[in-house]
């Protein structure tokens, strides 16, 4: 998103707003997911509430963690919008075989993640 | 999520109005809490809709257990506010730092020089007199109020405002000396002592902070401290 986005009165609203992009692709037609924070434990990067808001292509906003579980759950993303079913997911660094990534901060993060419908 | 409850999110924002979106983690059923008036879009039952008021007032999203169902709590408290009075040198980093933390940052100066669109691209002036405007405005608990003209014409009568609203946090530019002088102004405008304790003065962290851009960092990182761990911090 520009970093100075401006509406016509000349007033802006927070930077950085994944909600808001995901609205605009879904006005462009486009297919979107939102994966939800829902629970840590340890010391996971990003509190519950964090969101990552995925366009069909592939294009992102937002984060789940710091960067290190993001491929993963733009790839769970894409196969929750060809279900249509919400999904999920949990990483940890005691769970690389499942996903084959994890955080090396040892922490544990639940990741729900659900169409745009 | 059905987009009908992402645009109403937004709106809701806009207004600034909380709002909390439970989800029901088993089967996906979702609904829109009010924690203000504890109404539900469905309807939710009340053990739900007490743990959204929880929830909402500790700013914090999480899972709770309600009647054997694991629900997600996910909580949009209003944006966060910022009031600069005084559109002076340090106020340029200061609106774009906090601009990119999260914060929607008004500028007010009546002094159109300091306040003008060149200086502050896409950031909303305000140019009316200080104190007209923010006692014009509900100062909540997700608002910061920081003065930095020098000038007591134009700080002290704000500062009053603020310290009779709940904002979060006010901090005011200035040297111990000058800042011993404005508690002087305000004791004489009739403030207390417990108001007068709530401005944070010489304003910022003490990290050695010299050009506006540090300084700027210093007074953001005194609000990210206020607003995360509590006046006591």
């Amino acid at each position: 998103m520009a970093e100075s986005h401006a509406d016509s009165n000349g007033t802006d609203d927070a930077a950085i707003d994944p909600l808001s992009a995901a609205l605009a692709w879904r006005s462009e037609g486009a297919a979107v997911a939102l994966a939800w924070v829902v629970e840590t434990w340890g010391s996971a990067p990003r509190p519950p509430g964090s969101v990552l808001a995925i366009r069909e292509d592939g294009r992102f906003e937002g984060s789940v963690s710091g960067g290190c579980i993001e491929g993963a759950v733009i790839a769970a993303a894409g196969q929750v919008l060809e279900s249509r079913q919400p999904r999920l997911l949990e990483f940890g660094v005691s769970n690389a075989q499942a996903w084959e990534v994890g955080l090396s901060c040892g922490g544990r993060i639940k990741v729900y993640v659900e169409p745009v419908e | 999520m059905k987009q009908a409850l992402m645009e109403q999110l937004v709106a809701d924002r806009a207004a600034r109005r909380a709002a909390v979106v439970a989800t029901d983690l088993g089967d996906g059923r979702q609904c829109i809490i009010y924690p203000e008036t504890g109404n539900a879009e469905p309807e939710a039952p009340a053990p739900v809709v007490e743990a959204a008021q929880k929830a909402a007032r500790d700013d914090t999203s999480g899972v709770v257990e309600c009647a054997g169902r694991r629900v997600f709590l996910n909580v949009f408290n209003p944006a966060l506010r910022l009031m600069i009075v005084g559109g002076v040198h340090i106020a340029q980093p200061l609106a774009a730092m906090a601009r990119s933390a999260g914060y929607q940052v008004t500028i007010i100066d009546p002094r159109t020089a300091f306040a003008s669109p060149e200086r502050f691209p896409g950031v909303r002036l305000l140019t009316e007199w200080p104190d007209e405007v923010l006692s014009s405005i509900a100062l909540d608990s997700r608002t910061a109020v920081v003065t930095l003209t020098h000038d007591p014409k134009l700080d002290d009568a704000a500062l009053r405002e603020a310290l009779l609203s709940d904002a979060f946090y006010i901090g005011c530019l200035g040297s111990r000396k000058t800042h011993d002088a404005r508690l002087e102004r305000l004791r004489g405008l009739g403030l207390g002592e417990a108001a007068l304790s709530r401005i944070h003065g010489p304003v910022g962290l003490d990290i050695g902070a010299r050009s506006p851009a540090e300084i700027a960092v210093s007074i953001l990182a005194e609000m990210t401290q206020i607003l995360r761990r509590g006046a006591r911090a």
